[in-house]
């Protein structure tokens, strides 16, 4: 990722815009903190909070017009936080000492003319801003009309203290009555020179001409003004003190020979792209000072304040556990993936986070601006690969899981039985094989007693495990054998028990025809020997990646009202569904948050939930949640038991040989093809052994080699203890140690670990 | 550089066909591109390693992480 992706990247994500008050004041005051400071009665806080961006927050904390009330998103929910109150309390209160650090001095010299509001904060700015300022008025004291305002709103001690920093920071007074004819001299004198058009010199020099929006320029010469009143011939104190600034801005803009324009747009009010969600948002009525005139006390300000909704948007962070873990929000992820990206020696902090993400598009579908958090991710991930960084941790197991289901152990692609072509082929995938092969000879058998008989199998890997870790390389090789197998088949139409299979040939096989098995059965009469649940209610979990398969939604659902389910719509289904925490290898990579993914998901209903992918069904189960499996009716035959939701999770031992042994019982059901019987040695395992061998991702075929190496070699050690054997053994990247015995007929297993680390030697 | 994992004299398990009890000694370990030299229970016979589980899940699994992201 470039810096220019990266920037059109963030710009989808709208966090960090102002909320609806603050863009709506002239001056931006950050109105949100203001109102948090005050809410918590941090007065200070607050103070310095109006100090940062209000000049003489003394004066305009008290007079000003808040248009920013009208905006406020409280207004629809019991009125807009009042906030000209609540900055009237706020300066009210003593003011903090506040540090100023004056800019040095420049050379230039800076005409004000009248002495208005705004033209008093044009001088300020400019004073702040080094320039060397002289202001020329009519009149015999700074502030016009601000004299006019009632002694209760402005009292006139601290109108006179507020002015008093002018002074302070060197302003040049000149009282002089200005007309046209000396406008000339003026610019000769100065770099640029402001008409304060809420005075009557300023006023009389403009001769009734209409500043420019944004720059506030009379003319090209030089000359910039601003304070008039508005088209209702108003004025407001807010705007003349943005005029004032916006028009200094453009005098210092103007003096140092740089574009007046560029870069301006979100000057004064403008609408803002935060996103809120006020739904769940209870109206609250304002908070009215309870002795008029004399505004709030304290106590009620800060009820006041408390209205406030904090606004901001962080919607996805509400649906997505993973997303809430790493403290952040999308735009603030990017750049830390990108700046990942960048570090060539180095801690990579982002990596956990780059490979937690399911990948599942959840977060995209929520977003007001369609945040791609997945892409972001999966390209990560890609870079990641590419420039050999990627923790070999993180995937390599199910890449291994791919590599077995795409070797001899899994593999098949047949004409059904005394068939020479296929117009069909049924692919269940690795998770439905490896889940309940069963279920696999079944439906294939199914399919060609109901749909077709020139039905074919295909038994390999989608892809799916190398596309999600970010491997191309992988992802392409996989790819490359499923075509070709297809070609080989005859290029059949492909029926897919999965919808991550599904999305796969979507994304890499656009030009194979695929329909989802659940599609092609709901086109077809049940078997007579189905399982009718009827009236049993169950919840439906759609896969992630089924989000944009309406059709095989709808097919599902069919097929369960057939079979006189009654299904319950979970709040988060649909184009909205939640993963299971197996997409996108989350589970591999970062199984705490896979079980956090998972522990949302399963308290969103009591009900038994009823899944139509393996992988879900397993997830879900291996979280305690009760799930049956679709087909677990369709065919409650064999294993499955009178009570389908209570069938354990499939071990990955388990699956890894169901698939082989899936492989030697069609060639030999089907095709008459019957295996030798293998010889393997038995491995006795108790259930505690077993969760922890899952969990460390050991597989009995591991224990297997491990125990073949040491039994072969004598390399073993044995317990003075217990007498067991323990032995290790590094056929790849990783060491395995078992703790065995001898059986009658195999070993028993007691304890097995791994480590990626590798042990050169002793004595080193 | 790791030298002290915290590992105690191990006196449960002997190599088996030295028939000798394992003793602490100075073992190199490697992963990605880190290598460091740790205490490990061996074999003074034949220098057989033992990895006891503790330290496997604990110690070396972190600094596998730490490696991992380098
Ligand atoms: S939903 Fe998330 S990604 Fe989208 S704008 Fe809001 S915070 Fe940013
Ligand atoms: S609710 Fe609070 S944050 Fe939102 S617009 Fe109103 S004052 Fe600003
Ligand atoms: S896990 Fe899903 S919802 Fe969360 S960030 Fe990744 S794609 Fe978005
Ligand atoms: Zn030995």
């Amino acid at each position: 990722m470039d810096q220019k992706t990266l920037r059109q990247v963030e710009k989808h994500c709208i966090q960090e815009e102002a909320p609806a008050c603050r863009s709506a004041c002239p001056l931006h005051v950050d109105a949100r903190t203001f109102v948090l400071q005050v809410g918590k009665g941090r007065w200070n806080d607050a103070w310095k909070t109006l100090n940062k961006t209000l000049p003489f927050p003394g004066i305009l904390g008290r007079i000003c017009d808040h248009p920013c009330e009208d905006s406020c998103l409280r207004s629809t929910l019991g009125g807009g936080i009042r906030m000209g109150e609540l900055e009237r309390t706020c300066v009210n209160q003593p003011k903090p000492r506040i540090r100023v650090i004056p800019m040095p001095k420049k050379s230039e010299r800076m005409a004000v003319v009248g002495e208005g509001l705004s033209s008093l904060v044009a001088a300020l700015e400019l004073l702040r801003k080094g320039y060397d300022v002289t202001l020329f008025s009519s009149q015999d004291k700074l502030g016009g009309s601000l004299w006019e305002v009632p002694d209760t709103t402005l009292p006139k001690d601290i109108l006179e203290q507020e002015l008093g920093i002018l002074g302070t920071l060197g302003l040049k007074v000149e009282n002089k009555k200005m007309g046209q004819g000396l406008l000339v001299p003026l610019l000769e004198e100065f770099s640029a020179v402001y008409l304060g058009l809420d005075s009557p010199n300023g006023a009389r020099m403009a001769q009734g001409g209409k500043p420019s929006d944004k720059t506030f320029a009379l003319g090209n010469d030089g000359v910039f003004g601003g304070g008039a009143c508005d088209d209702h011939g108003r004025l407001s104190p807010v705007n003349q003190a943005f005029q004032g600034r916006a028009a200094a801005l453009s005098m210092e803009r103007f003096t140092q020979k740089v574009g007046l324009v560029e870069g301006r747009q979100d000057e004064g009010p403008y609408p803002t792209r935060l996103f809120t969600n006020i739904e769940d948002i209870e109206p609250l009525p304002e908070v009215l000072p309870g002795n008029g005139e004399k505004g709030y006390t304290i106590d009620e300000a800060r009820a006041e304040a408390q209205r406030c909704i904090q606004c901001q948007c962080l919607e996805c962070l509400k649906v997505c556990p993973y997303l809430d873990y790493f403290k952040g929000y999308p735009k603030r992820y990017a750049r830390e993936i990108y700046n990942n990206a960048a570090i060539v020696m180095g801690n990579h902090a982002a990596n956990l986070m780059v490979n937690t993400c399911s990948l599942c598009g959840l977060c995209q579908e929520i977003c007001p601006e369609n945040f791609p958090m997945a892409d972001l991710c999966l390209d990560a991930r890609r870079d990641l690969v590419e420039r050999k960084k990627m923790p070999p941790s993180a995937h390599e197991f199910a890449l291994q899981d791919m590599a077995f289901s795409n070797s001899e152990s899994f593999m098949l692609a047949r004409h059904a039985p005394d068939k020479e072509t296929s117009r069909f082929a049924f692919f269940p995938g690795c998770q439905l094989s490896g889940s309940n092969p069963e279920h696999v000879i079944q439906t294939y058998s199914f399919l060609r007693n109901n749909w077709a008989e020139d039905t074919g199998l295909m038994l390999q890997c989608c892809a799916a495990p190398a596309h999600w870790s970010g491997n191309e390389a992988k992802t392409r090789e996989a790819i490359s054998l499923l075509e070709e197998n297809w070609q080989k088949m005859g290029e059949p139409r492909m029926i897919l028990a999965c919808s991550s299979c599904l999305d796969m040939f979507r994304r890499y096989l656009p030009n194979i025809d695929v329909i989802s098995l659940w599609q092609v059965m709901d086109q077809c009469e049940l078997p007579v020997d189905a399982a009718k649940p009827v009236g049993t209610t169950m919840a439906i979990h759609d896969p992630c990646t089924s989000r944009h398969e309406p059709q095989l939604q709808d097919a599902a659902r069919s097929l369960a009202v057939k079979l006189g389910i009654c299904i319950e719509e979970l709040e988060f289904s649909r184009e909205k569904t939640e993963c299971c925490g197996f997409g996108g290898l989350m589970e591999n990579a970062n199984p705490t948050l896979a079980e956090k993914q998972l522990e949302r998901r399963t308290a969103e209903s009591d009900l038994d939930y009823l899944a139509y992918c393996a992988m879900c069904r397993e997830s879900l189960k291996g979280a305690g949640k009760r799930t049956a499996h679709l087909l677990d009716f369709i065919f409650p035959q064999g294993s499955v038991g009178p009570d389908p939701a209570a069938r354990v999770k499939t071990g990955l031992s388990d699956s890894r040989e169901n698939r082989a042994r899936l492989k030697r019982d069609l060639l030999d059901q089907v095709w008459n093809q019957a295996a030798e019987a293998g010889t393997e040695s038995m491995l006795h395992i108790s259930p505690e052994v077993q969760a922890k061998l899952d969990q460390r991702r050991i597989l009995h075929s591991d224990i297997r080699e491990t125990i073949a190496h040491a039994e072969e070699t004598g390399r073993k050690m044995e317990s003075r203890e217990s007498g067991h054997f323990l032995a290790s053994h590094r056929p790849f990247m990783v060491t395995f140690w078992v703790e065995y015995s001898l059986a009658e007929n195999g070993y028993h297993i007691y304890n097995s670990y791994c480590h990626r680390m590798q042990i050169m030697g002793g004595n080193a | 550089m790791i030298t002290n994992l915290g590992i105690e004299e191990n006196k449960e398990w002997k190599c088996l066909s030295c028939d000798a009890l394992l003793k602490l000694d100075k073992v190199r370990i490697d992963y990605m591109n880190g290598s460091f030299t740790v205490e490990l229970p061996c074999c003074p016979e034949c220098g057989m390693v033992l990895v006891p589980e503790e330290i496997a899940l604990g110690k070396m699994l972190e600094v596998e992480k730490l490696l991992e992201d380098k």
